[in-house]
């Protein structure tokens, strides 16, 4: 008999616990904690995706326009209107929510390629407003953000903290805030998928007839999935810009859109802990490349493919398939 | 008795070809009623009109008194219908138990707060709607396999559980397309049972099938279609010395 889905599911959220918790004990320098505070914040993005793209088999071309205007919503309250992070990122959240709402009920009517021209199109215009809106945005320059503060007490990369008892520096702390923030972005996901809400949600996926007659809306749940994933994003893309400190449009750009639809393929879609593993390989593979200059873009992209064409099915479910024919196969040598 | 389902008239046309046309018949309810008739006849296609996949062109079907020709199909599971494919349409993204708690969707009243934080009354209703699919794939036969994944199981397996999917959506009325296709002989005896054990259940049957044995054993009455009219419609005595059925039968 197999292990059943909630054993899995809590097996994922140990594991990426400890590898959170970890980390702290091999790195140490403010760079490498500045790439795995945003490698936290762009998995947890993902993981939002996924719930779209992996779980209800809808596509999204446009969602770094959500995560930008997430930023953007946050940096203009806290900065040019003085309010605190978490209001602004709660009203944030609200906002893209709505925004969402709005946009994903006509064009989740489309399937396949039309959603994924509909949706790149919403990315486009929000990257272009975010662009052109100079009085508030700042425009192409970009606009700064104040640091993360929570009833007066502030979060930033250069102060020093005390946690237990040890002293700590900004950016471990900011690190630590981050890795707690993927791990409930995680459960939150998890906790959504194992349910009748998450299985209304892959039923759409897997045969939308079949839903249907049961009794599930499913315009209804494509909106649905397609605001929390929304709300995901616009919740990291303001954590995001308070931990730089700074946001250009590039936060709502077509790349990152792109880049986070990859970290769910290449990691693998429908697997929570998969996806997170796509985006810490497509966070640091750029970074290993460096030293090849500009041979750098080729490599990426030649490994991208490379994987993909070994590997279909995503990074994660390949290895755990290999990973179980081993083990069948050594289980029939032992009968 | 008042009759459970009720076709009146009922018409579609796909451009100038003429699927069904003017089939009028009713359905009462704990009745098991089979639709027969050749291939292309416009028995699949009758389906999907009662059962709101397809709009009609022009007629009406009343479920219960009301009418649901324009109704989408989840609203049609509200009100206690529920059907099964020729094709089957088995979500193979989940596994086999998930099937069929999927078919729990609308007794099964959730929102996000309690989803997301995973609070007691979600899993209380989890639990449940578990022991109610685990015990409805026994009721089938597919019992061995609750948490397999569906894209693992057997075609004849898969068949079953599609069945207990709709079981579980609690329906007055079940629509089973051609639930014996792709069946051997042992197979096809299991799901006549199957389809006694369920309507003696007090759940209205109705049935496409191409199994003769299969439909006239079972059927309390038939409806044969040919080219998309109606060619005769009683009980299986009725059918089987029915002049017009055996020379569409035959060819002769």
């Amino acid at each position: 008999m197999m292990a059943r889905f909630s054993d899995f599911r809590l097996k994922g959220l140990v594991f990426l616990a400890i590898v959170v918790f970890a980390l702290p004990m091999f790195i140490s320098n403010p760079f490498h904690y500045g790439l795995a505070t945003q490698t936290a914040l762009v998995a947890a993005a993902v993981v939002g995706l996924n719930l779209l793209v992996g779980f209800a088999g809808q596509i999204s071309l446009g969602h770094a326009g959500f995560f930008g205007l997430g930023a953007y919503f946050s940096a203009i309250m806290t900065s040019n209107y003085g309010w605190s992070a978490i209001p602004a990122l709660v009203l944030g959240a609200v906002f893209v929510a709505i925004i969402a709402w709005i946009v994903g009920r006509p064009i989740l009517r489309l399937k396949g390629h039309y959603l994924s021209m509909a949706t790149l199109a919403v990315g486009f215009i929000i990257a272009i407003i975010l662009n052109n809106e100079r009085e508030i945005t700042g425009g192409p320059d970009g606009m700064p953000v104040p640091s993360f503060d929570v009833f007066g007490w502030e979060l930033s990369v250069f102060g020093q903290y005390s946690l237990f008892g040890m002293d700590i520096s900004g950016d471990l702390a900011w690190y630590l805030f981050a890795g707690v923030v993927l791990l409930v972005a995680v459960w939150l996901a998890q906790n959504l998928i194992d349910s009748p809400i998450g299985r209304a949600l892959r039923s759409v996926h897997g045969s939308e007839v079949a839903a249907s007659v049961v009794g599930v809306n499913t315009a209804k749940y494509k909106s649905l999935v397609f605001v929390i994933s929304a709300v995901y994003a616009s919740v990291m893309g303001a954590l995001y810009g308070h931990f730089q400190g700074f946001i250009t449009p590039s936060v709502a750009s077509f790349d990152f859109s792109i880049l986070l639809i990859t970290m769910v393929v290449l990691g693998g879609m429908g697997s929570t802990i998969g996806v997170i593993i796509g985006a810490v390989v497509l966070e640091l593979l750029p970074q290993l490349l460096a030293d090849f200059q500009e041979m750098e873009m080729v490599l990426f992209g030649l490994i991208l493919m490379l994987t993909m064409i070994f590997m279909p099915k995503g990074l994660l479910p390949t290895a755990a398939n290999l990973l179980a024919k081993r083990r069948a196969k050594s289980a029939g040598g032992d009968a | 008795m008042t009759a459970l389902v009720e076709v009146r008239n009922l018409s579609k046309a796909f451009g100038g070809v003429h699927a069904v046309e003017d089939v009028s018949f009713s359905v009462d309810a704990g009745q098991v009623y089979s639709v027969i008739g050749p291939n292309g006849a416009g028995k699949t296609t009758l389906f999907n009109l009662i059962t709101g996949l397809y709009t009609p062109t022009s007629g009406e079907v009343k479920l219960n008194g009301e009418s649901i020709a324009k109704l989408q199909p989840n609203q049609l599971a509200e009100r206690g219908m529920c059907r099964t494919f020729q094709q089957m349409q088995i979500c193979m993204n989940m596994t086999a138990i998930e099937n069929v708690m999927l078919g729990r969707h609308l007794t099964l009243k959730s929102n996000l707060l309690t989803t997301l934080f995973r609070l007691p009354a979600l899993t209380r209703g989890e639990k449940a709607a578990r022991e109610k699919a685990a015990e409805l794939m026994e009721f089938v036969g597919c019992g061995e396999y609750l948490d397999t994944e569906a894209s693992a199981m057997s075609y004849g397996a898969l068949k079953r559980l599609e069945i207990a999917r709709a079981l579980a959506a609690e329906p007055k009325v079940v629509l089973l397309d051609e639930p014996a296709a792709g069946l051997n002989a042992v197979e096809t005896a299991a799901l006549e049972e199957l389809i006694r054990k369920i309507a003696g259940q007090g759940i209205t049957v109705m049935l496409v099938e191409h199994d003769m044995k299969l439909v006239m054993g079972i059927s309390d009455r038939l409806l044969v279609l040919n080219y998309g009219r109606v060619l005769a419609e009683g009980t299986p005595e009725q059918i089987r010395t029915n002049p017009d059925v055996i020379a569409a039968y035959l060819g002769g």
